[in-house]
């Protein structure tokens, strides 16, 4: 009745995404503190992000944010909305919808540098 | 016994796992604003390159960015952790192990948290020698 279904799978993702997330907020923890150890150790530690290998990786980290975000909301809708359970199905397609959406424009911002394409985010910080 | 799951109707007992299943939740809704704001001001606005010492220099000058970061840690963290704890209570069956890694969290949990905190605190730029804008 649940194997198989979308409500397994949603659950799976949720799981295999927030383990993800929280690898790389352990990983972000450690590189921010190396802000104590003056500017170039930590530019070295940043300058690893530009690489096009981490950037793909982090075109993961980003997908799975907004999957995890999109799919808690639909946790939190079929908790405390009465017709929550009944609609579960078309909020995960719609949680898939909206996955997909927003990532695509971010993801172009994070690989266009790896292309040589500057997407007009590179200039002066702030 | 009663299994955490994180999931599942809404928990009446009381106790920590009552505590926990609102927390995910609450924290969870705060957590989509502030990382959703998080990746779009750090990977969209401004490439990841640009984060640099400097940048972070001149953000951090505003107490509200330290403020905002330290939210993003502690929330980040508690929720990722108890969301590790639930895992390890789902698959870890055997009670001197499940101990061991529940009592791993916990140790991880706090250090990390000290970590960041101190990291958030003790931050002073280095006047004088900001480094580049960018990184190449």
């Amino acid at each position: 009745m649940y194997k198989g279904q979308s409500g397994m799978w949603s659950w799976l993702l949720h799981r295999i995404a927030g383990l993800g997330i929280l690898l790389f907020l352990l990983i972000h923890i450690v590189d921010i503190s190396l802000l104590g150890f003056g500017p170039k150790v930590y530019n070295e530690g940043i300058a690893l992000f530009g690489l096009t290998i981490v950037r793909v990786i982090s075109l993961g980290l980003i997908a799975g944010v907004l999957y995890h975000s999109f799919n808690g909301v639909r946790i939190i809708l079929i908790d405390f909305w009465p017709k929550g359970a009944r609609y579960q199905g078309v909020m995960f397609a719609v949680v898939m919808i909206l996955t997909i959406v927003c990532f695509l424009p971010m993801a172009y911002f994070v690989i266009a540098p790896a292309f040589g394409i500057n997407p007009g985010n590179m200039a002066a910080g702030m | 016994m009663r299994v955490a799951t994180g999931y599942g109707s809404r928990p009446t007992s009381g106790g920590f796992e009552t505590f926990s299943w609102y927390f995910f939740r609450i924290s969870g809704i705060v957590l989509i604003f502030l990382v959703i704001l998080h990746l779009l001001l750090n990977h969209v606005s401004t490439d990841v390159s640009c984060t640099s010492y400097q940048l972070v220099s001149i953000r951090y000058e505003n107490p509200f960015w330290r403020l905002y970061d330290w939210l993003l840690l502690t929330l980040a963290l508690l929720h990722g952790m108890n969301g590790l704890r639930i895992v390890v209570d789902d698959y870890v069956r055997t009670r001197g192990w499940r101990l061991t890694l529940q009592s791993a969290v916990g140790i991880l949990t706090l250090v990390f948290f000290l970590l960041g905190t101190i990291t958030l605190i003790t931050f002073h730029p280095v006047v004088g020698s900001l480094g580049p804008n960018c990184i190449k």
